[in-house]
């Protein structure tokens, strides 16, 4: 009960942290899906060239996100803002699952189906619209699915470095060993999350076609 | 170019080779003319090299050897899209587009080839009769709501959509059950009457290859081993043939 007292006391500050948490995941997120599904295409078109890009997604997701932070921090540019350098950062995340996700779904489509395509004289960029991103949209919202759950997670953190967000309710909470602080930053997250993985699934099953 | 008698084959393999990238020889030196309204069927096991022999005919597959003609032209020198788009193409299992509708899927081509809305939608109806289903009942269907039967009619239907002169079909009944295979059989034998087209059709079926062809290609390793008319198959002297057949007439025995 104290909790709840604590946070309505404390809703426009949360409500204000919240909706920094969501600019800094949506422009990331935004960033991804921009960079991340050509980059998809690419690695499922050609798979000579598929295996360093996913390769190099997956470095970035192996980089401590702390470490990552100050890893751009020196970058010219980047690194004149804060929520700059965070976005960027939130956005090297989210690419792995988006990629790996967009390239399983484009190889995954049913040979005969292509096959098909190809042999009544559709072009490779008609397949591509037509055929292969349509069927493979279901595995790309389940990238940006588990994409977006993980950078709202991990956008907490970008608070260490000033970009604001529900991390600086958990930083400050930590700092002054006080519980309801560090949950008025990890309730709203994790309900960011559990929403977003909601809402995407329920597009994603939309999407899925008996193959 | 080419002698007179040449130019009459609609299809016609000239000294065609195909090997896989670094791989083994799959066709070797296939010399093989098809005449226009005739329904040749390449007949032979699996891996023999029939499928690659149609594949090679829509440029699927580019021969690395000699040349496959198609009206008079070598495959390369045709724009692939403008080859395929005059050639029906119906495969094993159909491969329809799962995300479209029965009507869509039919409607492919003369969507490609930017048909009138009209046109085309009269045009899917008539292919739907055709091919024995209600338009009313399955237009709006999605492929995943259809019997493996329906969906290869839906195959047909669509690889006949733009009336092309040429219809490419690789095991199209293959995977369907005996009594459904038979009634396509005979409907499709039924169609041929009716369309005159020019049909490639691979099976190793013999049943089906002598019941649905004007001519039998028989294919083994790669290589053409003859070319005969059904009634010629069944008296063949070549070996690979004749154990072909009484291969065939093993299985018939054991029904008597």
């Amino acid at each position: 009960m104290d909790f709840l007292h604590f946070m309505f006391r404390n809703r426009d500050q949360i409500f204000s942290a919240t909706l920094e948490h969501l600019w800094l995941v949506g422009a990331a997120m935004f960033l991804a899906v921009l960079i991340g599904i050509p980059l998809g295409i690419v690695a499922a078109r050609r798979p000579w060239l598929g295996k360093p890009i996913i390769g190099a997604a997956n470095v970035a997701e192996t980089i401590p996100s702390l470490a990552l932070f100050g890893f751009l921090l020196p970058v010219p540019w980047l690194g004149d803002r804060a929520d700059r350098l965070a976005i960027t950062a939130l956005a090297l995340y989210a690419l792995l699952p988006i990629i790996r996700n967009t390239a399983t779904g484009i190889t995954g489509v049913d040979a005969k189906v292509r096959d098909a395509a190809r042999g009544m004289g559709m072009t490779d960029n008609q397949i591509l619209i037509h055929v292969e991103l349509p069927l493979a949209f279901s595995y790309l919202l389940a990238g940006v699915r588990v994409a977006t759950v993980l950078t709202i997670a991990i956008a907490t953190i970008a608070a260490a470095i000033g970009a604001g967000g529900l991390g600086e309710f958990i930083f400050r909470g930590l700092a002054m060993v006080n519980d309801q602080l560090i949950l008025a930053g990890a309730v709203p997250a994790a309900a960011l999350a559990l929403a977003a993985d909601f809402i995407l699934g329920v597009l994603e099953k939309r999407f899925r076609f008996a193959q | 170019m080419n002698g007179a008698a040449k130019n009459q084959a609609t299809i016609e393999f000239s000294d065609a080779c195909f090997r896989a990238v670094d791989g083994p020889v799959i066709l070797d030196h296939l010399e093989l003319a098809i005449s226009p309204g005739e329904t040749l069927v390449l007949l032979g096991r699996s891996g023999s090299g029939k499928t690659t022999a149609l594949r090679l005919i829509n440029r699927l597959f580019e021969p690395t050897a000699g040349a496959v003609r198609v009206e008079g032209r070598s495959t390369l020198d045709w724009d692939p899209v403008a080859l395929r788009r005059g050639i029906g193409y119906v495969i094993q299992d159909a491969g329809l587009f799962p995300h479209y509708t029965v009507d869509r899927n039919i409607g492919l081509v003369p969507w490609l080839e930017k048909w009138p809305e009209e046109r085309k939608r009269a045009r899917v109806a008539e292919l739907l009769q055709l091919t024995g289903l209600d338009p009313a009942k399955f237009a709006r269907r999605y492929p995943h709501e259809l019997s493996g039967g329906q969906r290869q009619r839906v195959g047909v239907a669509r690889a006949l959509a733009a009336d092309p002169p040429i219809l490419l079909m690789d095991e199209p009944f293959g995977a369907l059950d005996p009594l459904t295979r038979g009634e396509l059989q005979k409907e499709f034998a039924d169609l041929q009457k009716r369309l005159h087209k020019t049909i490639v059709f691979v099976t190793h079926d013999t049943r089906e290859a002598l019941f649905l062809g004007t001519r039998i290609a028989f294919i083994e390793a790669g290589r053409l081993v003859g070319v005969y008319t059904p009634e010629e198959f069944l008296h063949a002297t070549e070996p690979v043939a004749a154990a072909y057949l009484a291969a065939c007439r093993m299985g018939d025995s054991l029904l008597k």
